[in-house]
Parts: structure tokens; C-alpha cells; sequence
């Protein structure tokens, strides 16, 4: 069919079009707003949080601690009702090297987004799950952050802390 | 289970382009009538409609499926949109698919569209909101972040060099220069030219990321005795399969996508494929990054975990080797429409099982294809097996 049709449909426009005013297109902005509940879990998560405690959720049934915690465990639908303070050190289990905000604006210095294997919580060592949460690296070079380092997290001061994932700064490494 | 024989029986698709002239609703009638005209059907032909596109936020449209109706041919009929992310380009002709296996329709138009140049000023800033509102998004996550942590995580594993990675790019954009519909074909870009694109996200760079897109293809399935008046070449879906992984995706390790393992066996095991590295012949696995295609050739069992990279290398990846990968340019090479460039695959299989696929068509008179996407927060895999 590719070889029977010669020409396909479908017109690309180019910045010069609309630059040259070309182009008539329709401007708007949508604006909304959200209060969204924290639920059992995630409540329990973020107020802990304030106390400067990372909690992960237990289950007894298939034996797995995890981050963050849920009501519910997701590999053999027991309840996981237990949550429990993990440490608030771990491993890196990977990490990037952004250059780019969200709304990809430029940014000389890299943003460090790494997954830390918390302490504590299930390990890839013993099977295929693990308590990975997501967070920043600081207070490193980023040409010295590798897979495998020892981090531990540097937390807002408690008078600061509001009950989010922010309240964690970020994670540096452990001096060895 | 009893279940039809159901075959594709045409396809049509628009250029894939930065920024289309064109509305949704009006690329989405171009590819749909494209795909009708190829097998000389008419609308009237039709039974039921199966309209795949992705986020809302893309468009600003809420209930997107009902702002495309009348481009997809969808009044009066049945009609149903779905959406796995990323996998629904290849979710949706499964669907199509299951609506005529299961005699309920005998002939079905699939449609794959999206619109991302829509979004101002960057698409990127809709994805924000795929991450999870409360433990997330507070971070500023940039899309980038999930695939550069999960192309480290893959390369520093096995110990991929980029440099390898990045001829994945190189063979695709090849590709894609001689696919008539492609955003960034080119058949002179080297290793060297990925090495040295932009930084975005270390380990990725400008030239290891498929391009935010616009475009729409259609197919046509049909039942066995439908089909075989339509057409004398029929390709058959001989296997289809879905799965989900836990959308927890720092509880698990980002190395290997088990999702993908799993529905390609339940695709395999339907189609009775028990050796897929002799019996599939074509594979287009989802490449919106260079690394991935790597992780779901794995993913899809078509090489050894951490070895992908090896079809590469050796040459068995590129048109006239034995295990052509993403001959059509793939989403790196034609673009990213995100759910039109799933079907974009199926279509590409369609036509080079049929021998009609022009200068991109593989070595060897090929039986079976394999098409898969890939999805969501990084946890869809939906697989797709043609042969005739």
C-alpha cells in the first residue's frame, strides 16, 4: 500500500508560518485547581514525614516492606495495614543528570533525580521487589555520583516541615 | 474458547509531522479514509469504530473520543475509545480485534490519533501530571527523569556503552528516510552526530528521543470470510497480548520490563509461537528512546537480557538482516504521535508482510511480525503478532 500511494496526507506547518501571521489559531488558558485527600496511607506517609520519619507499609502475608504506603498490597491483595519507619539511608539505584526543568526550560547546573533503595525496606538483594522512593541528589559533584552509593537524606529543619516529600531536601552521600 | 479468525485488511496514515495544519478531527478522517479507500470499502462497510488517543491534556479537549467522532466515522455506530498511555497505539487495534474474534462485528474500522503541538508552549509539561499528585509532583519530575533513571539503570547493568545504544538511533532514522509519512528521517546521521546532540537528561540526549508529533493512522480488521472477498492478502492477527506491571515503579527493578515479557507470552502462546527468535521475521518493538527498543527486544524474548544490542552490532537488526528491527523507522525515525505511532507499527507490519513496504521492505520474503508499545508510568506492555 505504501508503494501503491504516492502522496500522504497531513500539512506541516513551520515557525515562520505563524511568525509571519500565516496561521489564524485560537489562544486559551485553562485554569484548575485541586485539594486532593491524602487518604489512610499516604496521610500516615506525609505526617510522618513532619517528624522527620520515612514510613514504609508491611506485608505479613508475602512478606514485602515498601514505600510509600497503601491500604492495600498490590501482589497478593491482603490488607498492609502496618507501617513501619524505614531508615533514611540507602542505596542508589540509579540516576540522571537533568538539564532540563519540567517545562523544559535550560539549567546550567544538572538536577540530580535518583531511585534510593532505602534501608530497611524489601532489597533487590532477596527478590524482585523494593522500597525505592524517588528523590534528589545534593551536596555532590554530579561526575562523582555513581550506582551503588551510600546516601542519606538531609531534612528541612522541624520547625519547616510541612508534611510533604519536600520536607527531605535531598539525599547526599555518606562519607566513607 | 472459540474465537474468529480476524484479519487487517487495509491501513492508512497521515504524515507525521512537528506541527500539523491539520485538526485532530480532520487528520483523523485523512487516515480513516485512507485506510477504507485501500481496501475499496465505504463507511457503510463499517460495523463498529475503535478510536485510540492518548491524554486529554494534549488537547485541552475533555472526552477527546467524542471530539473526534465525526472524523473517525463514528456516529451511528459503536463506538469506544481506549487508553493505556503509550501502549494504546497498540492496545487498540487488539480491541478491534476482539470485537470481530468474538463475532460481534464482522468488519471495524481501528483509529490511532494525537495532537501534541496543541499544548503551549511544550508538550512536555502535560506529562507532569502522570506522576502521582501527592508523592511526586511535588519534586518537579520532568518525563525525562523516569527514562534517563531507567536507561542508566539498564546500560550501567549490563554495561551497554552509549555509544552502542546510540546506533539504534542511527539504524532508525535510516529507516525512517525512506518511509514516505517520516518527521526525521535521515540517511546520513551517525554515532558520532547522537554522541554529540544536546544533554537533555543524562544518559539521554536530543538524538537518543523520538520528537513530539502530530498524525493519525487507520486499519480496517475484517472476519475470515469478509476478508477473504475484500482481499487475496489477507494479514492475519495471530496473537495478541496486554500487560500491567505495579504502577509503584520505584518498587521494582527498572533494568527489565517484565510487562512486556508477559504479554508477549500470552501473544506467543496464542499464536503458537514457541521459538520467537525463528518464527518472528519482523519486530517493531516501541523506540521512543534508543535504549528502549533494547529493553523490549528483551522484553519481547527476541534476544537474551542485556544482549539486544547485539542485533545491532552484528546487523542483524537492519533491513536485509535476519531480525529487522522497526524497518518502518519507528517512532525515533517516523515520530511520536503517541497513540498513532503504535498502529503506525501495526500498519508497517501489515505492509511489509504483504511485500508492499517500497524500499524499506525486508530481506527474504518475510511470515510473522511482532508489534509492541509500552506505556503508561512505565508499566504497559501490549504485543501484537501478524503473519499470513
Amino acid at each position: 500500500m505504501t508503494v501503491k500511494i504516492k502522496e500522504f496526507p497531513g500539512t506541516s506547518l513551520s515557525e515562520k508560518d505563524f511568525d509571519e501571521g500565516k496561521i489564524l489559531f485560537n489562544y486559551d488558558e485553562l485554569k484548575g485547581e485541586f485539594a486532593w485527600d491524602t487518604g489512610i496511607a499516604i496521610g500516615s506517609y506525609l505526617a510522618a514525614l513532619k517528624e522527620g520519619l520515612i514510613l514504609g507499609a508491611a506485608c505479613y502475608t508475602c512478606h514485602k516492606i515498601v514505600t510509600p504506603p497503601r491500604t492495600v498490597c498490590e501482589w497478593c491483595f491482603d490488607p498492609m495495614d502496618e507501617y513501619i519507619p524505614l531508615l533514611d539511608t540507602g542505596v542508589v539505584n540509579t540516576f540522571s543528570l537533568c538539564y532540563v526543568t519540567w517545562d523544559v526550560q535550560r539549567i546550567e547546573q544538572p538536577e540530580i533525580p535518583a531511585v534510593i533503595m532505602l534501608d530497611g525496606a524489601s532489597s533487590l538483594d532477596s527478590g524482585p521487589i523494593m522500597g525505592g522512593i524517588m528523590h534528589k541528589l545534593g551536596e555532590v559533584k554530579p561526575e562523582k555520583v555513581h550506582i551503588g552509593m551510600r546516601v542519606k537524606a538531609v531534612w528541612k529543619p522541624a520547625e519547616e516541615r510541612e508534611g510533604s516529600v519536600t520536607d527531605i531536601l535531598y539525599f547526599k552521600p555518606i562519607e566513607n | 474458547m472459540s474465537m474468529r479468525k480476524v484479519a487487517v485488511v487495509g491501513a492508512g496514515m497521515t504524515k507525521f509531522v512537528r506541527r500539523a495544519q491539520e485538526t485532530p478531527k480532520e487528520l483523523s478522517w485523512q487516515a480513516s479514509r485512507m485506510a477504507l479507500q485501500s481496501c475499496e470499502l465505504t463507511m457503510d462497510d463499517i460495523e463498529a469504530v475503535c478510536l485510540g488517543t492518548a491524554p486529554d491534556a494534549f488537547d485541552g479537549v475533555h472526552m477527546n473520543g467524542e471530539y473526534l467522532s465525526d472524523g473517525a466515522g463514528a456516529w451511528r455506530k459503536p463506538y469506544m475509545r481506549s487508553y493505556v498511555g503509550g501502549g494504546t497505539g497498540v492496545f487498540v487495534p487488539i480491541q478491534g480485534w476482539y470485537h470481530v474474534a468474538s463475532g460481534l462485528f464482522d468488519v471495524v474500522l481501528v483509529l490511532a490519533e494525537e495532537k501534541m503541538s496543541s499544548f503551549y508552549p511544550h508538550a512536555q509539561a502535560a506529562f507532569l501530571t502522570i506522576f502521582d499528585h501527592t508523592t511526586e509532583r511535588a519534586l518537579k519530575p520532568n518525563l525525562l527523569w523516569i527514562f534517563a533513571l531507567e536507561m542508566n539503570r539498564y546500560m550501567t547493568t549490563y554495561g551497554i556503552s552509549k555509544e552502542d545504544i546510540a546506533r539504534v538511533s542511527v539504524l532508525h532514522k535510516h529507516n525512517a528516510a525512506k518511509h514516505p509519512c517520516a518527521l526525521l528521517g535521515d540517511a546520513d546521521i551517525t554515532v558520532e552526530d547522537v554522541l554529540n546532540s544536546e544533554t537533555l537528561a543524562w544518559p539521554v540526549q536530543r538524538l537518543d528521543v523520538s520528537p513530539v508529533s502530530d498524525g493519525a493512522v487507520a486499519i480496517i480488521l475484517a472476519a475470515e470470510h469478509i476478508a477473504k472477498r475484500i482481499t487475496d492478502k489477507p494479514v492475519w492477527i495471530e496473537g495478541v497480548g496486554w500487560s500491567l506491571d505495579t504502577a509503584y515503579w520505584t518498587n521494582r527493578d527498572l533494568v527489565y520490563p517484565r510487562y512486556v515479557e508477559y504479554a508477549a507470552r500470552q501473544a506467543y502462546e496464542m499464536a503458537g509461537i514457541t521459538e520467537p527468535r525463528k518464527q518472528i521475521h519482523i519486530a517493531e518493538p516501541y523506540d521512543p528512546f534508543d535504549y528502549k527498543a533494547l529493553h523490549h527486544l528483551e522484553g519481547l524474548q527476541l534476544a537474551e537480557r542485556g544482549k539486544a544490542v547485539e542485533l545491532y552490532i552484528s546487523g542483524a537488526a537492519a533491513l536485509d538482516g535476519d531480525m529487522p528491527v522497526c524497518p518502518s523507522g519507528g517512532l525515533l525515525g517516523v515520530g511520536n504521535p503517541i497513540a498513532a505511532a503504535g498502529l503506525m507499527k501495526i500498519a508497517e507490519l501489515f505492509w511489509q508482510l504483504r511485500g508492499e513496504a517500497g524500499d524499506r521492505q525486508v530481506a527474504g520474503a518475510p511470515r510473522r511480525g511482532v508489534a509492541q508499545a509500552w506505556g503508561d508510568l512505565m508499566q504497559v506492555g501490549t504485543v501484537v503478532i501478524m503473519g499470513r
